[in-house]
């Protein structure tokens, strides 16, 4: 079975799916983050989906969940690169991810990650405002 | 009338993926829209995961068809599962019986021109869906 690749890269880990993944390494790749994330204490994730050609609801699901286990981790995961093809498609499917940060490139990416790190750091206001968050259904 | 057809298994992952190749590869050369191509791609893939992991395995068949008018591309789903008793609940958004989103039926239904499914406890379950070029 192939595997996907995570790449740690400064304080963010970066994942760059360039395969079009059975269900099984889709799992695999979830795991494998979850576990990259504990071992290296990265609070950021950005995972670029520019070379995948559809997202289906497994996919999809894959995506939130590994943004929910981050969260949980204490890291934020942006999904960056969607083609707008595959846009269209996954909010026809009626997956509008929701809980998914999204950026459109791996720059803005790694921008986001920065700011919502300022913001929630140091002298922490205790007021948990994150505009950028999409609330759950 | 059916021009030309591909069928292939599906009874693992692997071939699901297999599904999703082919069907773009002939949607690619149908000339479908890139949009129209990523929906019916999308759609297969749903489906024929469907035929993997509630009708125990099936088969998938790909045919370039056309009518008076139009082009298109028909995709036939089979399998010789359990099938499916209350097609109305299958069809509703976010139902599952697999701890899936329950997306796959409904969605697919929505990403393709015509849906047609033919099901019923213990018969096993053909879905076929097509894609006309615009
Ligand atoms: N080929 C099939 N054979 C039997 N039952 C099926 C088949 N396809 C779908 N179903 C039933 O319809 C439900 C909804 O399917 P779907 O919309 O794809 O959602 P999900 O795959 O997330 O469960 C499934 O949970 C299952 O109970
Ligand atoms: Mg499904």
């Amino acid at each position: 079975m192939e595997r996907v690749p995570v790449l740690k890269i400064g304080d963010i880990l970066l994942v760059s799916i360039q395969i079009d993944m059975e269900d099984q390494v889709a799992l695999q790749l979830q795991e494998d983050l979850a576990e990259k994330i504990v071992a290296t204490g990265c609070h950021g994730v950005i995972i670029d989906i520019s070379a995948l050609d559809i997202v289906d609801s497994f996919v999809g699901r894959t995506l939130a969940t590994i943004a929910s286990v981050s969260r949980v981790l204490d890291a934020e995961t942006v999904v960056v690169g969607m083609r707008p093809a595959v846009a269209i498609t996954l909010v026809e499917l009626g997956l509008s991810l929701p809980g998914i940060r999204t950026a459109l490139n791996v720059e803005l990416g790694i921008e986001m990650l920065a700011r919502s790190r300022a913001e929630s750091a140091p002298d922490e206001d205790e007021d948990e405002d994150d505009p950028a968050a999409v609330p759950a259904p | 009338m059916s021009e030309e057809s591909r069928q292939i298994p599906v009874t693992t992952d692997q071939d699901v993926v297999r599904v999703r190749q082919l069907v773009r590869t002939v949607a690619v050369d149908a000339k479908l829209s890139l949009v129209d191509q990523t929906k019916l791609v999308t759609a297969a893939s749903e489906l024929a995961r469907n035929t993997l992991v509630y009708g125990g395995g099936g088969t998938v068949e790909v045919s370039r068809v056309r009518n008076e008018i139009r082009a298109g591309i028909r995709i036939v789903f089979a399998d010789q599962g359990p099938g499916i008793a209350d097609l109305d609940l299958a069809l509703t958004d976010g139902y599952t019986t697999g701890g899936g989103l329950g997306l796959g039926l409904s969605g697919a239904r929505r990403l393709v021109d015509d849906f047609t499914i033919d099901t019923a406890p213990g018969e096993g379950t053909t879905i076929s869906i097509t894609k006309w070029c615009r």
